[in-house]
């Protein structure tokens, strides 16, 4: 399995990175929803500092959904997700390794900005590095529910407004313990959000592959 | 339970016993409330307290629609049951109505009570996210047109959400907790009360199922419409 496996999850990763790819655009507008919110809410570096590990979670999220639509949607408008269906991969591996290409082009670039724009916002030490590892372990969850979501509205024309109702409820979670874990250790407190949220992500990524194949599976038989 | 799964059979056994739920929601409904109004005012909460028997029903019923759902869905992806996809589709808004019920009738007890409409604490945000999680549902019904397809997506949706239900709850709890701790099951909860709220329980559970029957049968109804315009034209 580890020969298709991973020559799967380079093609998506190789789609992803080049032009029409939307990496480099989630990471753009994560950037942008960032510089947005002090000019709606103010200067005040406190203030900021504050608020900054529920503003960036916010805003990977949004980011990470984004790019979900390029999870499924072009493979199944070309085709070839029927041939991907034919390779010798079952549709659950397949799931899995379009979310580890997911999270490798959007999560972790995204994780990987965080400390970025969490100077922006004046969060101090701590504070990033907490913001910065809830992101690393719970961005493969938002991947995870994401991958759902993408799946079921496969085969529809405007998916992408549909795909936020659906997939953002489910979410509160992640962003609770993933801003909770920035809070705590601005706090100087331990409030155990990490292992929470360590939780949701095993969990998610770990079914998530299952009802992924099973959408992609009843959307390919029509 | 597949018994039941012929239209035909489910037509003729709901519509027996159609007119008797309603009457028992009917009846159940009006003495709820007629004891409700008669209660003395809380020590506390005055008689704010009477919102309680409006309000405590619904979010109750708004659980349980959704637990019909998911039970529902699980039906008609495993067994493929034909009459659970209408079941479940059914029991959507009416799950979605029962749950603003409850966000309204508790934001008017907030008001008095908490001093604001809105509070962002645990149980109304997990409503609150429960509400999407039904509008959710009912969009991905209605968007894909094809309707075995939407009826087994929205089924894959409904058991991801019921999977992930708790999980919300237990986040916003652990996010956040005002509201007043569980109080009929440990027993806290004054005799005076109780009763009116048993008689609200059960009887907005009657109106659910009522409703949910009569959407059910209209559905069966439409669905042979359809099919006789089909055969004629």
């Amino acid at each position: 399995m580890s020969g298709p496996f991973i020559s799967l999850v380079m093609r998506d990763l190789k789609l992803a990175s080049r032009s029409g790819g939307s990496a480099a655009l989630a990471l753009a507008f994560f950037a942008l929803v960032a510089t947005l919110v002090p000019l709606g809410v103010g200067a005040n570096l406190n203030l900021l500092a504050r608020i900054a590990g529920g503003v960036l979670w916010v805003g990977a999220v949004l980011a990470a959904l984004l790019s979900l639509d390029r999870l499924y949607q072009g493979d199944f408008d070309d085709g070839s997700l029927d041939l991907i269906a034919l390779s010798p991969l079952s549709l659950e591996q397949v799931a899995l390794a379009k979310l580890l290409a997911h999270w490798f082009s959007t999560g972790l670039p995204l994780t990987l900005l965080s400390p970025l724009l969490a100077l922006l916002f004046g969060l101090p030490g701590p504070g990033t590095w907490a913001l910065f590892v809830s992101l690393l372990i719970g961005t493969p969850a938002v991947s995870a529910v994401g991958a759902i979501g993408a799946s079921l509205t496969l085969s529809l024309k405007r998916g992408g407004l549909i795909l936020p109702l659906i997939i953002l409820p489910l979410l509160a979670p992640a962003v609770i313990f993933g801003a909770g874990a920035v809070t705590a250790a601005l706090d100087h407190l331990s409030n155990g959000a990490l292992g929470l949220l360590s939780a949701f992500a095993a969990a998610a990524v770990l079914l998530s592959p299952f009802a992924a194949a099973a959408c992609v599976r009843l959307n390919l038989a029509g | 339970m597949f018994r039941y799964a012929n239209p035909a059979v489910f037509m003729r056994l709901s519509g027996a016993l159609l007119p008797w739920i309603s009457g028992a929601a009917a009846i159940l409904l009006a003495m709820g409330l007629w004891m409700g109004f008669r209660v003395p005012p809380d020590y506390q909460q005055g008689m704010t307290v009477t919102i309680m028997f409006v309000h405590v029903p619904a979010a109750i019923v708004a659980e349980v629609a959704y637990g019909a759902i998911a039970v529902a869905s699980l039906f008609s992806l495993v067994w493929r049951h034909p009459l659970a996809d209408t079941a479940a589709r059914a029991a959507a808004p009416l799950g979605a109505v029962f749950t603003a019920l409850g966000l309204v009738t508790g934001s008017l007890w907030g008001r008095p009570m908490w001093g604001a409409y809105w509070v962002w604490d645990a149980r109304l945000t997990s409503f609150l996210l429960l509400l999407f999680l039904y509008l959710g549902y009912m969009a991905l019904w209605n968007a894909i047109e094809d309707e075995t397809r939407a009826a087994r997506a929205a089924a894959i949706l409904a058991l991801v959400g019921a999977v992930n239900l708790p999980i919300i709850k237990f986040s916003v709890d652990w996010w956040n907790t005002l509201h007043q701790g569980e109080s009929i099951v440990s027993g806290q909860i004054a005799r005076v009360f109780m009763w009116p709220l048993a008689f609200m329980a059960f009887g907005y559970m009657a109106l659910f199922a009522a409703l949910w029957m009569v959407r059910i049968r209209t559905e069966i109804v439409n669905r042979r419409a359809r099919s006789l315009i089909q055969r004629a034209g």
